[in-house]
């Protein structure tokens, strides 16, 4: 009796207690081993809990489209700008000091996502049956027949889809149609991402691959001896793309604050130094110390195309153009 | 005739009493149906045409019906030998076997799909390991190949609950009119067990209509790709929702034939006189040496080359500092898998029940409602409830209670297979003469039935418990935010391409499963 008594009183009072702590609910495409420890640094920080949905970025893309206004998420972040635009119109602009934080490449025209790192497009090549004369000046010299059935690629995933909008942009519909006919020409490796195209370089499926730079630093550092390395082509050529990582808030969030405070924490020289150094991606607001791996920023910024990432936003064209030449 | 309408008034008590849990299952089951014609129906009717309509799409349905028949064909050779040696031989450990046959569904696909792929290249873990470099399995061969290594236990499972509950004394009063052994087999043994076949097989084809991830790490293109295209590259649910619908519609024509098949058949003993006590073949030496290898080599394959890849992979990195992790992961993925399959086993019964004891039109509707969740897409079987939950019933969104239902939902047709085909086993006869005897329906069911179709419920049940502990895109939806359990941590480290980081977790999936499945196998083995 009187233990029934005091659970009740229990639960009055905790029903009583007001949700003084802040909570944010965060939709997170990223995976956990690589956020969890910089979400738990700004949760020490600030005081505010985030409850983390951990999953695929398309996944959570369409799954933001059925929630519509009714979605508990106060934030959005994904692998890449595109699933972010696919959800657009549920976003909320960012306040402007913010926003001048990143160069206005890797930000929305109208301020509704921001990069939160950045990566680069390169070409991993093995070790063992590449040597440096064979590596390509150009992405476009790639149809030539000395790379005949040895490039791997992934025509399905979302970073080479963005690279063919950029290739699209930059050269042309017809131009990028004949690179794609003469890829296929050439019979290329399809893999279903860029995980399996460095699996497949490293096990000798393919001695090129098409893939994001970050890849390949998670297979050294469990096996230091795996046998390949990324490569970039020459400077300028749209071969060497740079993309990014973004987050938006939602329209439809209540704790706006609390969802900027989040933001503005990821653009922070703290977190943008563990993208480079755990994650091994490059910093977009801060400079970064950056891994001995990795090409300083100033090489990094010489060698992209510099391609302001609003221009891709054609994703339907690609898709179109790609299923045209049969890829897709 | 007073006895008789009394008989048939009962009867129909029972059967009203079945009726209206299985018209709400198949009532659930029409919610998502209807959900996907919404969004269909919003579509723009040219671009979905010019899209369908291309030479391509007839290739990938094409190449999905080859996949389907070689998946089919290669797990009937798997696991049809396999179910007699451990039921009908006196092998030894069939317990143990029994567990080792049926593990390779608690392994995640994209372990296996690395495991074959791993056997080849030169940076393979075969040529690590021990030196060997394969030749790399892919395309028709590899994707069937791959398939079925993981799917063959569903037919094996069926298959073992209609061997060790089909009466025996069929198959000697055959022998004893003069049949040979194959014949035997072939006039007597194997028409009975096509109900379980059947099963098996609807539940494997629709399974390999939906695949994905298999196919594309083996390079071959089929239908499904186009729907992981329209969701993941396009984010277009509109087009997507076509796409699922004629996946749908192609499932529900195989439900379709293969309900017709089963229709009309009797499979129950009829005579009068007890049934021969359970005897199993003695293996000569040769024949011995024959079963074990076979044996051995399944096992090999379809347990042996994931688990290498795995310990390959823990061997890199100590995985003690996670346990407690891991831990509290696999409590997690326990709270929904197991109360989801007791709940898809819940639903199951009446719904087989009525389509053994009475068929009608409607409880053939049901029961071909039944796999509705299983033929839909997951992905757009989740957004479905995702609809259905924020527009009806908000306090249910993204709750624990909501994650359970719709994998019972979305798993029942995996519970129904081995309880209808253990169903049809079972002799009417008893359960009209313990209703004559004054047993109500429910008290009939309840120490009648089940006892009988026991083997068939332990099977059903660990059939979902399995496919929940590893299930992802409905987690992905459904789930409370911040719940991760096993599934969901493991695609967090390979969807980076974390391969190594991601092992502990693929492993604690195949162990804890395995122990589970160990463990209920066990309890039934002490009810025998």
């Amino acid at each position: 009796m009187t233990l029934t008594r005091t659970s009740i009183f229990a639960l009055a009072a905790f029903a009583a207690t007001p949700l003084t702590a802040q909570q944010l609910t965060l939709y997170s495409g990223r995976g956990e081993t690589l956020v969890a420890p910089i979400i738990q640094a700004f949760e020490q920080e600030t005081g505010i809990t985030v409850n983390v949905r951990y999953a695929g970025t398309s996944e959570l893309a369409v799954l933001l489209q059925e929630e519509g206004d009714a979605t508990p998420a106060d934030l959005f972040w994904g692998q890449d700008p595109g699933a972010l635009g696919a959800v657009i119109d549920q976003l909320a602009a960012l306040p402007e000091d913010m926003l001048g934080k990143v160069p206005s490449a890797y930000r929305d025209n109208e301020g509704r996502w921001i990069a939160t790192s950045g990566r680069q497009r390169v070409m991993v090549v093995s070790t063992e049956r590449v040597s440096d004369d064979e590596l390509p000046a150009s992405i476009l010299d790639l149809t030539d027949e000395r790379y005949q059935g040895r490039v791997g690629w992934a025509p399905t995933n979302g970073s080479f889809q963005l690279h063919v909008t950029a290739m699209r942009h930059e050269l042309g519909e017809e131009a990028t149609r004949e690179w794609l006919e003469g890829m296929i020409a050439n019979d290329p490796v399809a893999f279903p991402n860029n995980t399996a195209i460095v699996q497949g370089v490293g096990d000798g499926e393919a001695d090129f691959g098409l893939t994001n730079n970050y890849y390949l630093g998670r297979f050294l550092m469990s096996a230091p001896d795996f046998p390949a390395r990324n490569t970039t082509f020459e400077d300028g050529d749209i071969g060497n793309l740079l993309s990014v990582a973004a987050i938006g808030i939602t329209a439809a969030s209540d704790q706006q604050e609390e969802a900027e405070q989040f933001v503005e924490f990821l653009l922070s020289p703290q977190a943008q130094q563990f993208f480079a150094s755990q994650v091994n991606e490059y910093p977009v607001s801060h400079s970064a110390i950056l891994r001995p791996d990795q090409p300083a920023m100033e090489a990094l910024e010489a060698s992209a195309p510099g391609i302001d990432l609003n221009e891709l936003g054609d994703l339907e064209g690609t898709l179109e153009l790609m299923r045209e030449v049969g890829l897709l | 005739m007073i006895a008789g309408a009394a008989t048939a008034r009962r009867l129909s008590t029972g059967r009203l009493l079945l009726l209206a849990p299985a018209l709400v299952v198949g009532a659930l089951m029409l919610a998502p149906l209807v959900y996907l014609v919404l969004r269909a129906l919003q579509a723009d009717a040219a671009t979905i045409l010019a899209l369908l309509a291309r030479p391509r799409t007839l290739q990938l349905l094409i190449n999905t019906a080859a996949l389907t028949a070689g998946v089919l064909a290669l797990t009937t050779l798997i696991a049809l030998p396999l179910a007699w040696i451990t039921t009908r031989t006196d092998i030894g450990g069939r317990q143990a076997l029994n567990l080792l046959a049926v593990l390779p569904l608690a392994v995640p696909g994209y372990v296996m799909a690395y495991a074959l792929i791993g056997l080849s290249g030169n940076f393979g873990f075969m040529n690590q390991l021990f030196g060997w470099t394969l030749p790399r399995p892919q395309g028709w061969l590899g994707a069937t190949i791959a398939l079925s290594l993981y799917t063959y236990p569903y037919l094996y499972l069926n298959l073992r609950a209609a061997l060790s509950n089909l009466d025996q004394t069929l198959e000697e009063s055959a022998r004893s009119l003069g049949c040979t052994p194959a014949q035997v087999f072939r006039r007597v043994t194997l028409p009975h067990l096509m109900p379980a076949m059947m099963a098996g097989w609807l539940v494997i084809g629709l399974y390999t209509i939906g695949d994905f991830g298999a196919v594309a790490l083996m390079r071959y293109e089929v239908f499904s790709y186009a729907l992981y295209l329209a969701y993941s590259a396009a984010f277009d649910r509109l087009y997507a929702a076509w796409i699922a619908l004629i996946l749908v519609a192609i499932a529900l024509s195989v439900v379709w034939w293969e309900s017709r098949l089963r229709a009309n058949a009797h499979y129950a003993r009829t005579g009068s006189g007890a049934g021969a006590r359970f005897r199993r073949t003695e293996l000569r030496p040769v024949a011995r040496v024959a079963a074990w290898s076979f044996v051995a080599l399944v096992v090999l394959a379809a347990l042996g080359l994931p688990i290498a890849v795995l310990t390959f992979w823990l061997l890199r990195e100590s995985f003690v500092p996670m346990l407690p992790d891991l831990l509290r992961a696999f409590g997690q993925s326990l709270s929904v898998a197991v109360p989801a399959a007791g709940l898809a086993v819940l639903m199951a019964l009446p719904v087989a029940v009525l389509a053994v004891r009475f068929p009608s039109a409607l409880s053939t509707l049901v029961n071909r409602l039944a796999f509705v969740g299983y033929a839909i897409p997951p992905l757009a079987f989740a957004l479905a409830f995702v609809f259905l939950a924020l527009q009806g019933a908000r306090f249910l969104y993204q709750t624990h209670l909501l994650l359970v239902l719709v994998y019972a939902l979305a798993f029942l047709a995996l519970a129904l297979g081995p309880i209808r085909a253990a169903l049809y086993q079972a002799r009417p006869s008893l359960e009209e003469s313990a209703r004559a005897l004054g047993y109500g329906p429910i008290a009939t069911f309840a120490h009648v039935v089940l006892p009988f179709i026991r083997r068939g419920v332990v099977a059903g049940f660990v059939l979902v418990f399995v496919i929940a502990m590893k299930e992802l895109p409905m987690a992905f939806l459904l789930a409370p935010t911040g719940f991760r359990p096993l599934a969901i941590q493991l695609f967090s480290r390979t969807s980076e391409g974390m391969l190594i980081a991601a092992a502990p977790y693929a492993a604690a999936i195949v162990l804890f499963s395995g122990l589970t499945v160990g463990f209920v196998l066990r309890q039934e083995k002490r009810l025998d």
